[in-house]
């Protein structure tokens, strides 16, 4: 799940300044659901285009803009109405602009900005969040992430900036090292705080460099 | 006189502290210097305080040095990486400075920044230790440096800290930071001595001065301003109601931070006068305090 949210209004037009006409493209997934690109949103984005004296020269919602076969496949009965349009306004995640700017030679612009979930992962909501750092240290932090739970991410214990158990920088957010400190004392682990934690290898958190590089799906593959 | 060999002496040791300001007017902090030179045994220079950026702690450490008063060099972990902390560790004892505050630092959106990405590569227990390393000779990773570095290194701790979790967690970090290789404290600024001699039994067997934070108050709604938005402060009402009532504030303020100073002579091994402002007042509160 990818988490997005419309850009600014201005932003958008602005993207289409000196154009006259435009093709909407909207994403059945996590667009849908961040209520940024659905079919929905896509009818609204038409109407106000159109007030704005746009030519809307078609639309078209697909399941997931993120798979390009899919793309282009449902962008296939359409090929006229992309034809004619300046450009194409996609509504979805940066993954899913990226894999349409990729599947059709026209100029994309992005009508979303993809929101960082701070960690969180799936539809189960809960508050526990991993940042994927790939250097867990669940083990001395009573299963509380600090890096998440702690608005500094601090890993060697608590910052002088709580008060009443709050953090400095939001009343109603708990401080993450006092949760951990109440999590260990009930472990009794509370010699964990005495531990030295070595810096952390940030490096660790960039994916690996095949992960960055496109991962090719069997529909994909050109060769 | 050395910082570190004024504490061992067993001194009632005075540090002050010396806020850069935004741009290249250094009128304020030469004279700042000139007048705190011999009156106190070391002063501050903080280090974009609040997130504000502002000129810079080290080149302004250079600059009290140069007009004869110790400083100590704060540095902060939100504005730059391991690299660069490291690299303005090497030039600021090249440039003679010898004492260094570690501090993890204010988050940007506290200051005039707000969308500044924080880096927090390392954090104030790490930084302490890798000043520890480069005064052994090694860079962080174990590189030899051509030239190691002496430095005299501090940390903070916040003793006002009001839960039971908030204040076990800030002597676990203290100890931490000790280990790490802090060789004094100075403390947020304290107006309830009893609470404060309470926290110093509790770290007596530390055995690493602390200076306790004095900030002289100027009025009472700064008072009050602390109490709601600083956290670890606690000005009693009792001091509130004096600044309150005070004819002449500036004089009352004054008197305040005097007496705290004499109370606190008793408990703990010095003072650390936060000023904010009234740098230049400090000779008057030492004068009050008998100092």
């Amino acid at each position: 799940m990818i988490l997005s949210k419309q850009k600014p209004w201005e932003e958008i037009l602005g993207y289409l300044d000196g154009e006259k006409s435009v093709f909407l493209l909207g994403c059945n997934g996590c667009a849908q659901a961040s209520g940024t690109g659905g079919p929905e949103q896509v009818t609204e984005m038409k109407d106000k285009l159109e007030a704005e004296g746009k030519k809307v020269t078609g639309s078209t919602v697909v399941d997931f803009l993120c798979e390009k076969a899919l793309v282009k496949s449902r962008l296939r009965g359409k090929l006229e109405q992309v034809k004619v349009a300046d450009s194409i306004l996609v509504m979805t995640c940066g993954v899913g602009v990226q894999a349409v700017a990729a599947s059709v030679n026209k100029v994309c612009h992005p009508a979303c900005d993809t929101v960082n979930l701070g960690g969180s992962r799936g539809e189960w909501k809960g508050s526990e969040r991993c940042m994927e750092c790939g250097e867990c240290l669940l083990e001395y932090t009573g299963g509380i992430c600090p890096l998440t739970a702690c608005t500094k991410g601090l890993i060697s214990g608590q910052c002088g900036g709580a008060s009443k158990g709050k953090c400095e920088l939001n009343p109603e957010k708990d401080c993450g090292w006092e949760l951990i400190y109440k999590r260990l004392k009930a472990k009794g682990q509370l010699d964990m705080l005495k531990k030295p934690i070595p810096p952390k290898n940030w490096d660790r958190m960039m994916p690996d460099v095949s992960v960055m590089a496109t991962s090719h799906w069997a529909l994909e593959r050109t060769d | 006189m050395s910082l570190q060999s004024v504490l061992e002496s067993g001194k009632f040791v005075v540090t002050a502290e010396v806020g850069p300001l935004k741009g290249t007017d250094t009128t304020e902090i030469i004279e700042a210097a000139e007048v705190l030179r011999g009156r106190v045994d070391a002063a501050n220079v903080t280090d974009q305080q609040s997130s504000v950026m502002r000129l810079g702690s080290l080149v302004v450490s250079y600059l009290l040095k140069q007009k004869g008063l110790e400083p100590v060099y704060q540095m902060t972990c939100r504005d730059r990486n391991r690299i660069a902390l490291q690299s303005d560790l090497l030039s600021a004892w090249v440039m003679g400075i010898e004492n260094v505050l570690a501090l993890t630092g204010d988050l940007p959106a506290l200051g005039d920044h707000p969308q500044a990405m924080a880096v927090y590569d390392l954090d104030s227990v790490q930084l302490l230790s890798v000043i520890s390393k480069l005064n052994e000779g090694h860079d962080m990773v174990g590189n030899e440096l051509a030239g190691k570095t002496g430095f005299f290194p501090g940390a903070v701790v916040n003793p006002g800290a009001d839960t039971e979790a908030s204040f076990e967690l800030q002597l676990f970090k203290m100890e931490k930071k000790i280990n790490a290789g802090a060789r004094f404290f100075q403390t947020q600024a304290i107006y309830d001595v009893d609470s404060f001699a309470k926290f110093m039994k509790r770290v007596e067997g530390f055995k690493v001065p602390v200076l306790a934070g004095v900030i002289p108050l100027k009025s009472a709604g700064m008072a009050r301003f602390m109490n709601k938005n600083v956290a670890g402060v606690f000005v009693p009402d009792e001091l509130i109601k004096r600044m309150e009532a005070a004819e002449n504030k500036t004089q009352t303020g004054i008197q305040i931070a005097a007496d705290l100073m004499k109370q606190l002579k008793g408990v703990c091994q010095g003072v650390h006068i936060m000023a904010i402002g009234w740098e230049k007042r400090v000779p008057q509160i030492l004068e009050a305090a008998g100092f």
